[in-house]
């Protein structure tokens, strides 16, 4: 592993120097730079090298999946296939960063197509985080593709985090939801300079009782541009909930298009999304207790990606 | 020691909303300003804090002049304010807001003491996101309680600090007003409409229609309030209706 993969690691997936505290895939520069299985979690590569497939054992419990991917060189443009097999039951957490990083005028791209099959009754948590950095000119992208099938009483809770130094970003989220399965969603990006971030979201919710929450943070400053589209579609009794929070500053653009379609007479769909510049009287109160302006503007705003 | 010498705030329309106000407020006193809605006090609260300049005037905290400087500066200086209306911040905790206010970490303790006065349980607000979902005397109690965190302060103004609290949690925050008077360090500028606090006040000052209309020791302006009440007039109505 070279020094940038390492610190990328350090950054996107908690890494502390050593090693994960579980199983683990690290990808770098389309090639595998190392992985590990354990006994509930068997980690296969697919032919050619394109991506890998993951078997979770039914009724694992408590064990994390660690499926970092770096880009550190200019002019790659790293597609990748990663499939999750999650065993009936299962209860794991999956931590998948992504850093692409350029220090001359070739483009760094990383796609990583992911597949989550989650058998009745799985529940996993799956953290992305994605960053972008070096000095180069040369874009900087990442356009995950995320698919998702739960089967009955499945839980799949998404937390995805994109803060800085990303050129071009499309995130293609899709979902299909049997009988009481659940799909929680929470993303934070934020874009500056030049960039541009397009979120795309469809949910399916066939079955009975299940249902979807839908929860996107974003903050687009300077001349950044983000648009974000969701839908929504409720084919059973359901609940789908979506909510789209942004943030301008500077000259930053949002375009947010929700989509709700209802098939059935039981779904309840909702959708807030709220879009502005930072409440003036929130820097106020900030400045009230000793912060500068610009010290409130960055609090305010470490918060509400947090949130 | 704070004081204020001929204030005037006239709004770009031309609206005039303070007509030269004059007031001193003592260090390690309590002092109370009253006066009907919409007379000016929280207009003078945020003059004092920075929030809006003077079109005219001084304002100085002991021997600084702070009329121009800006609101971090004067909070650097030791001016803190507890806003009438709090403001609700997505994402950010009681514990974030508590030790922006404090200016770096807090220990659980200090925080536990800080919440405590405000008749809040530390375990089950801290980390409770200052947003919508708070109740409205759940939100001004955390608002007070930025204040409270606050280090080396030197003038604390609550805006009509019991609103929306319950009568239980009023009663601690008398209490905590009444000890904060005592340690004498600090200059005390309390807005309320409350007989309770006007009760525990050393000097009562009336704003009406942007100008005091009367200032002095509790045992002075108290009675005169309370016989206006009775008639249902204007506090010191009749030096009003002099006026027009
Ligand atoms: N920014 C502003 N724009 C327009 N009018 C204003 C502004 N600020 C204050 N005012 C007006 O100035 C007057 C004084 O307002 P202020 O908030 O100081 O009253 P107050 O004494 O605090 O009243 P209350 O007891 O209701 O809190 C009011 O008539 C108010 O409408
Ligand atoms: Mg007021």
């Amino acid at each position: 592993m070279n020094k940038v993969t390492e610190e990328i690691l350090r950054e996107v997936s908690d890494w502390n120097g050593k090693e994960f505290d579980g199983a683990f895939n690290i990808r770098e520069n389309g090639q595998c730079a190392g992985v590990r299985s354990t006994e509930n979690i068997r980690i296969e590569p697919k032919e050619g090298g394109r991506g890998i497939d993951i078997y979770i054992a039914p009724g694992t419990k408590k064990e994390n999946v660690y499926i970092p991917a770096c880009v550190t060189v200019g002019n790659i443009d790293d597609v990748v296939y990663n499939d999750f097999h999650v065993g009936e039951n299962a209860d794991v957490t999956i931590i998948a960063g992504c850093g692409v990083h350029s220090d001359g005028e070739g483009e760094a791209r990383h796609n990583g197509i992911h597949r989550f099959l989650l058998d009745r009754g799985a529940h996993v948590v799956y953290k992305e985080k994605h960053i972008g950095s070096g000095t180069g000119v040369g874009l900087r992208k990442i356009d995950p593709v995320t698919d998702v099938e739960l089967a009955e009483d499945a839980v799949l809770e998404m937390e995805t985090l994109q803060i800085r130094g990303v050129d071009r970003t499309t995130r293609t989220t899709r979902g299909v939801l049997k009988d009481r399965a659940r799909l929680i969603i929470h993303e934070s990006i934020m874009t500056d300079g030049e960039e541009y971030a397009k979120t795309d979201f469809e949910v399916d919710m066939q079955g009975e009782d299940s249902a979807v929450d839908l929860i996107s943070r974003s903050v687009a400053r300077d001349h950044s541009y983000q648009e974000y589209h969701s839908k929504i579609l409720g084919n059973n009794r359901c609940t789908g909930h979506s909510e789209c929070d942004a943030i301008l500053v500077g000259e930053g653009k949002v375009n947010a298009s929700p989509e709700l379609f209802a098939g059935n007479l039981d779904a309840a769909l909702i959708h807030e999304a709220a879009i502005g510049k930072i409440a003036g009287e929130q820097i106020l109160k900030l400045q009230t207790l000793g912060l500068t302006e610009e010290e409130a503007e960055e609090k305010i705003i470490e918060g509400f990606l947090r949130g | 020691m704070l004081t204020l010498k001929n204030i005037h705030w006239t709004l770009p329309d031309g609206e005039e909303i303070l007509k030269g106000i004059d007031l001193t407020v003592q260090t390690g006193k309590l002092t109370i300003v009253t006066g009907p809605n919409g007379g000016g006090k929280t207009s003078i609260a945020k003059l004092v804090s920075g929030l809006e300049h003077p079109t005219s005037g001084e304002i100085w905290l002991d021997d600084v002049d702070i009329t121009d400087k800006n609101i971090t500066e004067r909070a650097k200086l030791g001016v803190s304010y507890a806003f009438q209306q709090p403001v609700r911040f997505k994402g950010l905790t009681v514990r974030d807001l508590l030790m922006l206010a404090a200016g770096g970490e807090l220990p659980e303790h200090r925080l536990c003491s800080i919440l405590g006065k405000v008749g809040l349980c530390t375990q089950d607000y801290i980390d409770r996101e200052v947003n919508a979902s708070l109740s409205g005397g759940e939100i001004k109690r955390i608002e007070i309680a930025t204040v409270l965190a606050r280090k080396d302060r030197k003038l604390a103004i609550f805006d009509e600090p019991e609103a929306g609290i319950d009568l239980w949690s009023f009663a601690g925050l008398v209490d905590v007003f009444e000890r904060l008077k005592k340690k004498g360090t600090e200059t005390l500028l309390v807005i309320s409409h409350q007989e309770r606090l006007l009760n525990i006040a050393d000097e009562i000052v009336v704003v009406a229609d942007g100008k005091v209309r009367a200032a002095g020791p509790r045992e002075e302006i108290l009675p005169q309030l309370l016989a206006d009440e009775k008639v249902g007039s204007c506090p010191i109505g009749k030096e009003i209706q002099s006026d027009e």
